[in-house]
């Protein structure tokens, strides 16, 4: 009975087994063969042979699952159609407010507009990123991750890529949405910025590439608080509270920080990137970007470091 | 195959596994048999590289687990009943599992239907009963076809049908020469279906045996005899040379006899039986008094129950080679004050009940947690206290 057998082709196959009832009276019979399955180390053979072919996985594999993974839960859905709803509409709204002929828009460009609905789709982005990893971890379905991949790093890696893709693309088709209303509306006020290929290029990719940046971060804190609603309130405090604090900033002593805080605060960061200057000095251009991805590589860093070492 | 070798988890102060060193060989069923809180789950874990053991090492088939280039074709895992995104349908759940591994994803629909899922296979997991999520947990554990299997706990919550089930399943893979290695608190559980016994209880090994050998040393049978004339009945047996233990019910339990034998004895001396029965202990009381000194948390009911205190005392069995009858610092809770020294024990047994010699220590009987060596009758408390007092005596 607990001799080994041939491998077997099914796997669903039953074997001929003695009932339940007769095992606990049979039982001394199998002792004398105990010793047997190791006995010169004879188990090499003894084993079950599975027909299914043996290749080496790779991160293709990681990927794969992890793109099955995040497209077939809800949470990835409305979340993104959140984001969608508030970029394209609060862009449109603004574009349809302003437009008409007589308000000034004292150099800014038209493309810039997209401003107000992208630092909100910036939460549903942080969401998602958190609930990417999070939520495995709050199901329990890390264990039977890890289990699938031994390779935490390839998991975690596996899982940036996917997602940082996902969010580039949802918020690069987004913005090129948004811009293009911006500029066949907006394009005719009076003291409308110029919108040239590089100017469209920085509203849309470079904006996505920060987006996405950001939404990474979001997921490194994810994957290293474990938790969905420590990480997200951290994450939207991260966004947020440097512009609260700043406002709520008084006297001359703390005159430097505020400053600080105000120029490096997210919400300005993206203003920058959508060349919508809210402050005059301090980072422009496509700093932001490079910004955000010093901060986020180094969170992705830690996260990885943390995910080698630490038990699930 | 796998190997553990002087595997040791420690959080904080609280040693969960002890040097565990024991081998899972193929073609049986090897069951994991402990209590509550004895540290199974944590093993299992630590096979599975999902914790860092402090100390020790874990080869399946020779090889780190992290080493595996595509572990579920080498080794399927049924942990939690519920280690899955609820919000995902069990199709999609394998289908990404699969894929990680690079598994045909043929394979997919071939396990939902081995396990019986084929009709809610796109339904979400969240809507399914605890049955039907362990079935789902299995069909993860099966989608590689691998060779070793590990099932903690697989027949928990479920209901008759599918323990059966499970049953049948986990012999089928062990008879294909496969390595099935499966956790449980039941020891009725594990004598229908384990071949091999692996008993710890406090992160210790207490036991690494085959379930044959298990049955033959633990397994105590005797004769109970009920009597009117329990005095008389007493003395006949004392000079036959049979010692007797009084159960709690007021009957006469006597070890090694034969009830054959005993009728005569009775007849000869002319007391009135109202019942000769052969007996035979379960394996769960066999597995209890193995497991009674590390029993981590104990729920106290009848005489036993006598101290609600001593449920404070959970580690108390935790500190080797402590003198028996010792109280260890810390076991007693504040306030507890100890156990009245002159404390009776709620029943009168005979007096071979404690052998002589014995240290007395206050609150010998029904104390939880008190340390005891295996083997020292009547030290120990909780489960399998009862039991262990009669066979010492």
């Amino acid at each position: 009975m607990t001799t080994p057998q041939q491998p077997h082709p099914a796997p669903a196959a039953p074997q001929q087994q003695p009932a339940p009832h007769q095992q606990v009276q049979t039982l001394q019979a199998p002792q004398p063969q105990q010793g047997q399955p190791q006995a010169g180390g004879g188990f090499a053979h003894a084993g079950y042979t599975s027909p299914i072919p043996i290749r080496p996985t790779h991160i293709g594999h990681a990927l794969a699952s992890e793109w099955t993974k995040i497209k077939s839960v809800r949470s990835t859905m409305w979340t993104l159609t959140v984001m969608v709803a508030l970029v394209v509409g609060i862009g449109l709204l603004t574009a349809v407010g302003i437009a008409g002929g007589d308000t000034d828009l004292e150099g800014e460009s038209p493309l810039a507009f997209g401003f107000f609905g992208m630092l909100l789709g910036v939460l549903c982005v942080i969401t998602l990123g958190v609930l990417a990893v999070s939520s495995e971890y709050s199901t329990g379905m890390i264990r039977t991750t890890l289990t699938a991949c031994p390779s935490r790093s390839r998991v975690l890696a596996a899982k940036a890529i996917v997602f940082f893709a996902l969010t580039f693309v949802v918020t690069l088709a987004c913005t090129a949405v948004v811009g293009f209303i911006g500029d066949s509306m907006l394009s005719d006020n009076p003291g409308a910025g110029e919108t040239g290929g590089s100017a469209w290029f920085k509203a849309t990719v470079g904006v996505s590439l920060y987006v996405a940046l950001l939404g990474l971060l979001a997921l490194s804190v994810g994957s290293m608080l474990r938790h969905s609603a420590g990480a997200i309130t951290i994450m939207i405090g991260v966004v947020l509270l440097p512009l609260v604090l700043a406002l709520f900033m008084r006297g001359d002593a703390l005159e430097d920080v505020r400053e600080a805080l105000f120029e490096y605060s997210v919400p300005s960061q993206l203003g920058i990137m959508f060349s919508n200057t809210v402050v005059d000095s301090g980072p422009s251009g496509w700093d932001p970007l490079l910004i955000i991805l010093v901060v986020t590589g180094a969170a992705l860093a830690a996260a990885f470091s943390v995910l080698e070492k630490r038990d699930v | 195959m796998i190997e553990l070798v002087g595997l040791t988890k420690r959080y904080g102060d609280k040693l969960a596994v002890d040097r565990l060193t024991f081998t899972v060989r193929p073609g049986m069923v090897t069951g994991f048999l402990g209590p509550n809180g004895a540290g199974k789950s944590t093993t299992m874990r630590m096979m599975l590289d999902l914790d860092n053991p402090t100390a020790g090492d874990v080869r399946i088939d020779g090889k780190h687990y992290r080493q595996l280039r595509d572990p579920l074709k080498h080794i399927g895992a049924l942990l939690d009943a519920k280690a899955m995104h609820g919000g995902r349908s069990a199709y999609n759940h394998l289908l990404c599992l699969a894929q990680s591994n690079g598994i045909p994803t043929s394979r997919v629909s071939e396990v939902l239907d081995t396990v019986g899922l084929s009709s809610v296979a796109k339904k979400r997991s969240k809507g399914f009963s605890l049955g039907m999520g362990q079935r789902l947990g299995i069909a993860g554990a099966l989608l590689g076809d691998p060779e070793i299997l590990m099932f903690d706990e697989p027949v928990n919550g479920l209901d008759p049908e599918g323990i059966h089930w499970i049953r049948h399943l986990m012999k089928n893979l062990a008879g294909q020469g496969r390595t099935v290695f499966v956790s449980s608190h039941l020891m009725s559980e594990m004598a229908l279906t384990a071949d091999h016994l692996v008993v710890i209880g406090q992160g210790k090994l207490m036991a690494d045996t085959s379930m044959a050998e298990f049955i033959a040393q633990n397994s105590r049978s005797y004769v109970r005899v009920r009597t009117p004339d329990h005095e008389r009945m007493r003395e006949a047996l004392a000079s036959a040379g049979h010692t007797a233990v009084v159960a709690p019910d007021g009957a006469l339990e006597v070890d090694g006899a034969d009830a054959a034998q005993l009728g005569e004895l009775a007849a000869r001396h002319q007391v009135v039986l109202h019942e000769l029965s052969p007996q035979r202990a379960s394996l769960e009381e066999a597995f209890m008094q193995l497991t009674a000194e590390s029993v981590e948390y104990h729920a106290h009911a009848g005489p036993a129950g006598a101290h609600p205190l001593a449920a404070g005392a959970p580690y108390g069995g935790a500190a080797p080679g402590a003198a028996p009858g010792a109280v260890p610092p810390g076991a007693v809770p504040p306030g507890g004050g100890g156990y009245p020294p002159q404390a009776q024990p709620p029943q009168a047994y005979p007096p071979q009940g404690p052998p002589p010699g014995q240290p007395g220590g206050p609150g010998q009987q029904g104390q939880a947690g008190q340390p005891g060596q295996a083997g020292q009758p009547g030290q120990q408390g909780g489960w399998g206290a009862d039991w262990q007092r009669k066979k010492g005596s």
